[in-house]
């Protein structure tokens, strides 16, 4: 009883806000609410006792992501116009995509044999620790391949800006000082 | 619950809370337990909040060669109060055109953050609200919710002022974590952990009678000066305070409120420099433990409280000193300072970790080495980025695209 | 180029800041309301009316002749006229305010009331503190608070006042003169027409020696209506 409350609990939030996201007319408030999702979700890896699973999501999620969607919508739309929650022509292959996903996950976790209490092995007795050394060590090529690419990824996104801008002040005295 | 500490100086607060909670019956001690913490924490923040405004007007009025608040109590040391209850009592007014909830939501989400912060500090021995395993991951995380908590207090005020300081305020504070946290790595990977209480302890140990702060070594004293900058500019103080720039944008994000709401914005905005400088305290200049082991017998939460007050001064220092930046200068100075700065402070405490303590067999040569490596590291890049970012700097009549 | 600018700053605050404490040159501030600076004489705030001798009554020099009223820029000042006639410092008959309010909320302490009055009636004040916990009643000031003796007047600008006050005594003096001459042509006439008929017009000998006392008014019946004028 103890682990169903607060899971219970979370669980609703972090469905709610994700409803909240898909409903709400205003587009801050749409992101807002999908916020108030990730947080839930977050909140759900520290009840599991995943630490660090759940602060890295709170940290990249709310941290990052939120305020990524939060200062598009300030620099593109002033975030006043309401849209109408239409349900558009691709509604039904949504439903189907969403449903498909979860099938797939549903398998997923019924196969992993996650879902049965004995057969999960016993968590490390530093689980940050056994991370550390586990993205160190065993998992370093994958995580450096990573961070290349998404160091590849930034250069070509601050170089498309970069380009944008050029035509604009072709000749401004700034640029042609020597 | 386990036996009670020994009653000592040191243990004092901790003792009391195992009192109480031993006294409680056995469905409630959680509880008790909980509210001891969250309590105590709220009580001495808050009155630190009330410490600290009255010690900044005075300080800066004397910086200023003035007076001070010299009316309410003598010298002035009710002041505080006085303003606790004007903000109280005032009137608290919503922008009629506002987005009610939300505009009234994000205040308490900032102070809630703010305090959220407070679990991972280690404000004496064994005195952590939460020992978590990820303590330093835990307070940047929650310093996320903060940036949000602006962006909503901007948003909702409907007001274009706020909007601009809501902006500049998420673009500082994303831009400065970056060196906040990588000067926080370096310290993470020379002890090993991302607990706060086991860097505290880490560092708690003496050789010689000198305990091993990380502010005493090369990279540590650099990084801890890069990461107090950092947190300066993360918790919107001056000279960094563009988010609030009076003279442009009147107060920024929290122009749209009056009242307690104001004073809650206000509150949030103190905690949050507590709280980082709090960080800084733990992760260089050693938490509750002393610099040196003849002055151990002071408690361990004095110490933290000591160094705490230090660092507050020296922002209220630092605020009287320096004016506001412009907002080009500012992330100049973030991504190309800071940023290539920490990285280097990174690498010498990688450096400072393999370099071996003796050399030729001699524990001193090898510590004259290793501080010798290590600071060259940092300061050779320090100087020529110094120079490189002047050398390119040409003093010319600046151009106003729009004002013409 | 390596910061040494933000030490050299902080070094200069750093001095203000121990240095507000040791040395008391320093410190700029006068502490207001234990320590006060003396007004320059040229203070001026809210406007007040002049009265001479004792009694704001009688020694009001306004003959409500509302130049004034009809000068000032945000029309602060409101008269009213009387229906009866007192005679004024040189004994002449002149109508006198039955109501002089000003509205300090309003008055923006211009001084054009005192450029235009012909009489000497309406001076700056130098009171600054005038704080009321009511902001209607309490700012608007009638007769009986703006008039302020001479005495008040020589007191708070000495060199205007004494201008003020040689030049009056010249025109009573003159006035005097006057009076006194027409007295003498009067009571010649008087002389001359006694012979013819009998004496009846001695009014205006009557008139003009009253006139001359005028100056200095009789001693006020109710000295406890009278505002006090120390600060």
């Amino acid at each position: 009883m103890r682990t169903t409350v607060p899971f219970l609990i979370l669980a609703v939030l972090t469905l709610a806000g994700g409803v909240a996201a898909m409903t709400l007319r205003r587009l801050v408030h749409c992101a807002l609410a999908l916020t108030v999702s990730f947080a839930g979700l977050a909140a759900l890896y520290l009840n599991l006792g995943a630490e660090f699973a759940g602060l890295a999501q709170l940290l990249v999620y709310v941290g990052a992501i939120a305020i990524l969607i939060v200062f598009a919508i300030l620099l593109t739309r002033g975030g006043d116009d309401k849209a109408e929650p239409s349900f558009s022509p691709a509604g039904p292959a949504g439903a189907v995509l969403a449903l498909a996903v979860f099938a797939v996950l549903a398998w997923a976790v019924e196969t992993s044999g996650l879902a049965h209490p004995a057969a999960i092995p016993a968590a490390p007795p530093e689980p940050m620790r056994a991370l550390g050394f586990a993205l160190m060590q065993r998992y370093v090529l994958p995580l450096e391949v990573i961070g290349l690419m998404l160091t590849a990824a930034m250069i070509g996104a601050v170089i498309l800006a970069l380009r944008e801008k050029r035509p604009q002040t072709p000749e401004s005295p700034r640029s042609a000082a020597p | 619950m386990t036996a009670l500490p020994a009653p000592t100086a040191d243990q004092i607060w901790v003792w009391i809370k195992a009192w109480l909670v031993i006294h409680t019956p056995a469905p409630f001690q959680a509880l008790v337990s909980i509210v001891c913490i969250v309590a105590a924490i709220i009580v001495v923040f808050a009155s630190l909040f009330a410490l600290t405004v009255l010690l900044e007007r005075k300080g800066l009025g004397r910086i200023q060669n003035r007076y001070g608040p010299n009316r309410v109590g003598p010298c002035g040391i009710l002041q505080p109060i006085a303003d606790a209850v004007k903000s109280l009592t005032k009137e608290d007014i919503v922008p009629r055109s506002a987005d009610h909830v939300v505009h009234y939501l994000a205040p308490l989400v900032l102070v809630a953050a703010s305090f959220l912060a407070y679990a991972v500090l280690p404000i004496g021995r064994n005195m952590t609200a939460v020992n978590l395993d990820a303590g330093v991951l835990f307070f940047f995380a929650i310093g996320a919710a903060s940036e949000l908590a602006v962006f909503m207090a901007g948003w909702s005020s409907r007001n274009k002022y706020s909007l601009l300081g809501a902006m500049r305020a998420i673009a500082q504070m994303v831009s400065y974590e970056v060196p906040l946290i990588l000067s926080s790595i370096a310290v993470v990977m020379i002890a090993g952990t991302l607990s706060t209480s086991a860097i505290v302890h880490e560092q708690a140990r003496t050789t010689h009678g000198i305990a091993h702060w990380y502010a005493f070594t090369p990279w540590g004293l650099a990084g801890f000066i890069l990461f107090m900058i950092a947190a300066t500019a993360v918790t919107n103080r001056s000279p960094f305070d563009l988010p609030e720039g009076e003279s442009e944008i009147i107060a920024g994000y929290f122009i749209e409120y009056s009242g307690f709401k104001f004073a809650l914005f206000f509150l949030a905005e103190y905690l949050e420099m507590f709280a980082v400088s709090g960080l800084g305290i733990t992760l260089f200049l050693g938490g509750w433990s002393s610099p040196v082991s003849f002055l151990a017998w002071i408690p361990s939460w004095i110490w933290f409280f000591a160094k705490l007050l230090v660092l507050i001064c020296c922002f209220i220092w630092v605020r009287g000193t320096l004016p506001r930046l412009r907002m080009d200068q500012l992330m100049n100075f973030a991504w190309k300072f800071m940023l290539p700065m920490t990285l280097f402070v990174i690498l010498s405490a990688g450096i400072w970790r393999f370099l071996p303590v003796t050399v030729a067999g001699s524990a001193a040569l090898g510590a004259v080495v290793r501080w010798l490596v290590c600071a060259l590291v940092v300061l050779l890049p320090y100087g020529t980025l110094a120079r490189t970012l002047e050398s390119g700097r040409k003093i010319e009549k600046r151009e106003y695209r729009f004002a013409d | 180029m390596f910061g040494e600018g933000i030490l050299q700053g902080l070094y200069e605050t750093a001095k203000n800041f121990f240095g507000s404490y040791v040395e008391k040159d320093r410190l700029v501030t006068v502490q207001f309301p234990e320590e006060r600076r003396d007004l320059p004489e040229a203070t001026r705030q809210f406007p007040f009316l002049l009265y001479d001798g004792n009694d704001p009554e009688a020694g009001l020099r306004c003959v409500s002749c509302q130049i004034c009223e009809k000068e000032c820029p945000p029309q602060c000042i409101h008269i009213e006229k009387s229906k009866d006639k007192k005679p004024d410092f040189v004994g002449k008959p002149q109508f006198y305010p039955a109501v002089f309010n000003i509205d300090v909320s309003t008055c923006m302490s211009c001084q054009i009331c005192v450029e235009v009055c012909p009489f000497d009636a309406i001076r700056m004040d130098n009171e600054f503190e005038l704080s009321t916990s009511n902001r209607f009643a309490g700012l608007l000031y009638t007769k009986r608070e703006l008039a302020k003796s001479n005495d008040y007047y020589r007191k708070i600008h000495p060199t205007e006042a004494a201008e003020c006050d040689e030049r009056r005594d010249k025109e009573a003096e003159a006035a005097k003169a006057k009076a006194a001459a027409a007295a003498v042509a009067a009571a010649k006439a008087a002389q001359a027409a006694e012979q013819q008929t009998p004496p009846a017009a001695s009014t205006p000998a009557a008139s003009a020696s009253s006139a001359a006392n005028g100056a200095a008014p009789k001693p006020a019946e109710q000295p406890a209506e009278k505002k006090p004028v120390t600060q």
